[in-house]
Formats: C-alpha cells, structure tokens, sequence
C-alpha cells in the first residue's frame, strides 16, 4: 500500500481528500500546515503528497522548496492541489519540484487521473 | 411521458443519429428534452411532441438530435490509445508512408476536440521527425454546437484537468480568465466540420488513421455494421482504426481485423505491429 501526505489547513478539504485517496488504496496520514508536514516528513517519507498552497505557519510552496533539500526529499510524488489557478503559480510550482498541479475544486476523477499520470496508480 | 410520445421521439433519434433509446431510457430523454421545450417556449414534452408530429421544423429536430447526443470527452482518454499511437501507430506509418510524406488523421464524433488535440499535442512533440510532412487532423460532430466548441479550442478548468498532464496545459495553453485557449499553433494542426457518421463519408476523403471511440456503443447491430462499414471505404488497407474500450468488430463485420497484440486497434489487414517495440 502506498502512503500519501495530505496537507491542507481546511479540515473539509482533507476529509475529501483522504476519502478519495483511500479509496484509491492509499495509506494517508494528515497535516495542517507546511511545518508540519516537514515535520511528518522527517519521521518517515510519504510515496504521494497532496499540496494546498496557502496556510499558516508554513506555506506550500516554501514546504516544497524545503522538502525537496531534505535527504530522501526528492523522493515523494508532490501534487499541488490549491485555488491558486494562473500560469504564473503553476509555473512557480513546478519549477520549485512539484509533480503535478490540481486547481480547486476538485473531484475524484481529477485526483485519480493526475496520480495516475505522475505514475503513482 | 406518454408512451406514443416516446416512441415518437426514439424513432426521430434513430433515424437521424443512431442512437438507440431504449423505453427505460425515458428518465433521459425527459431531463434532456426539456431545456429545448423551454428554449422553444414550449410548456412541456407534450407540446413538443406535437410540434414534431405537425410540423418538421429542421432547427427544432437539430436540437433535440443533439440535445440527446453524448458529448463526454478528455484529454488524453484512457492514455493506453495515445501511448500506442505514439510508440506504435505513428512510427509504422510514417514508414510506410516515407515517399509520400503525409498523413491524415480522424477524430470521428469529435465533441468538444479534446481528442483531436490530444493528438495534435503529441504530433507536436514529434515535430523534429516529421519535419517536411503533410498532417491533417480532421475532427467531425453531427453537433453543430459542439463542432464551434472545438474550432474554439476554449476550456474550462474543469476540462483541462482531466486527462491533461500540467505541463502540457503549460505548454499548449493560454489563460484567459477562468477559461484556458489551446494556442493558436496546435488549432492550426487540426480542423473540424460537422458531419452525420449515417451519412455520406466519401467527401472527407481517405484517411490513414480513425479514431472512432465510445460512439459505436449507442448504436444497435445494423448501424454499427453500416457505419464500420462506411469508415472503411475511407481508409486504406494498411490504415487502423481506433475502438473505444468496450467495442468491438468482432460478430458485426468481417471489413476490419483486430490488430494482433494490441487492444483496440483494427485495421482493414495491412497493418501489423510486428516488429515494433512497444510497452
């Protein structure tokens, strides 16, 4: 079973999330916010990590410069899933390491696709 | 609705696309017709019913056609198709075709256009071979509303997150608003007409490669023979046509042969992957 990070501030947004990803047979453990996500991240690397970009205390983007630095941190799938949705963000986005990009709202057919695509179904 | 009225309407849909709409199929045509009783300031399925009856009126028979046709699509769908075009499908005729330099490509019952760009995106990365060649894409709808859609090559965010890798919509793409524009070079690639899969295909000339996928299925046993038929006598024998996942040629004609190793590919008997590598 593969394990994905869920890292959103909104509690509706994980649950949704982590619904679809376990029905996509996925072992999700959550986060609330950039740091502690780095934090889970150094206990143990997660196959997948879902990314909301804006939160508290650490942001997405900075998380994912940071994680990507870390030893085994280029490692983890990172699919950003945020209501940022111009060019510009995306681009920042993949330049600073992420796999793949989703613009809320999502459903289930867009999370499946898009892991799918990153090679992680 | 009243049983007379449904048979009415499932006749018409018959008759003009296909489509095969079976009595437990009313709950659909219901909840698809009324937007056109309204559009036409109608009260209800009854009046529309009469309307038809009494009076052929082309415009309102076109809505309903199309009200009723399916137009799901993504980029990219299923994948396996396009990873077999590419590593396959493409390298074999461009082989075959090294003297004459060209290819023409069918998206057929193309709705929005996303599989017709799919295909032009792919074309795209193969630039640098096929430097020099003639490629058409050609994409055909009985709708006419969906065939200005992919002429557009206008997408919701919705749209362009199924089926499409990011750094193809970062590529390709152009933002405008909440909407996203394929860009101008990739619309150039491809070209869309409307046209009826019943009708006559000689006047889109020959092509080399079908993509004819998820329409067979609305059709009963005669119509699909007919239709495979007809794409048939458009292509050469070393051409291959593309099924959706749940179709088959199998037991409806005996025109096409499956391609040997390689679900949903057919071809008339010239085309064999033999030879090639393929994942």
């Amino acid at each position: 079973m593969k394990s994905c990070l869920v890292v959103d501030d909104s509690r509706v947004v994980r649950k949704v999330a982590r619904k679809i990803l376990e029905e996509l047979n996925f072992a999700c453990t959550e986060a609330e916010d950039g740091r502690q996500a780095m934090e889970a991240c150094l206990v143990q690397m997660p196959d997948a990590i879902l990314l909301d970009w804006n939160m508290p205390v650490m942001n997405g983007i900075d998380f994912l410069r940071g994680l990507r630095k870390m030893s085994g941190g280029d490692q983890p799938k990172v699919v950003f899933c945020t209501t940022e949705n111009d060019l510009a963000h995306i681009q920042e986005a993949l330049s600073a390491g992420a796999n793949e990009y989703i613009m809320k709202p999502f459903d289930s057919d867009i999370i499946q696709t898009k892991f799918a695509q990153v090679g992680l179904l | 609705m009243r049983v007379e009225d449904f048979d009415m309407f499932s006749t018409l849909l018959k008759q003009r696309s296909g489509l095969v709409l079976t009595r437990d199929k009313a709950y659909l045509l219901e909840s698809r017709l009324m937007p056109v009783a309204r559009k036409w300031n109608m009260k209800g399925l009854e009046e529309l019913a009469t309307t038809v009856r009494t009076r052929k009126d082309e415009a309102l028979l076109r809505d309903i056609t199309e009200a009723m046709t399916t137009n799901e699509s993504s980029f990219f769908r299923d994948q396996k198709p396009f990873d077999q075009f590419r590593q396959l499908v493409l390298p074999k005729l461009m082989a075959a075709r090294a003297a004459k330099r060209s290819l023409r490509i069918w998206s057929a019952a193309c709705s929005s256009g996303q599989e017709a760009y799919s295909l032009s995106m792919i074309l795209n990365d193969e630039a640098a071979k096929l430097a020099g060649w003639r490629i058409e894409i050609v994409g055909t709808d009985i709708s006419a509303e969906m065939v200005e859609r992919a002429k557009a090559g206008v997408y919701t965010q919705f749209e362009v997150q199924r089926g499409l890798p990011i750094t193809m919509l970062v590529k390709h793409f152009k933002q405008n608003g909440d909407k996203w524009q394929i860009s101008q070079q990739l619309r150039q690639m491809a070209s869309f007409r409307e046209w009826n899969l019943l009708g006559d295909l000689s006047a889109l000339g020959q092509f080399d490669i079908v993509f004819c996928r998820n329409v067979l299925i609305y059709f009963d046993q005669p119509t699909k023979a007919k239709v495979l038929e007809s794409i048939s006598r458009q292509m050469p024998q070393d051409g291959v046509l593309y099924l959706g996942g749940a179709e088959t040629v199998l037991g409806i004609t005996d025109k096409f042969k499956p391609v040997e190793g390689q679900r949903g590919l057919y071809s008339l008997g010239g085309f064999s992957a033999a030879g090639a590598k393929v994942a």
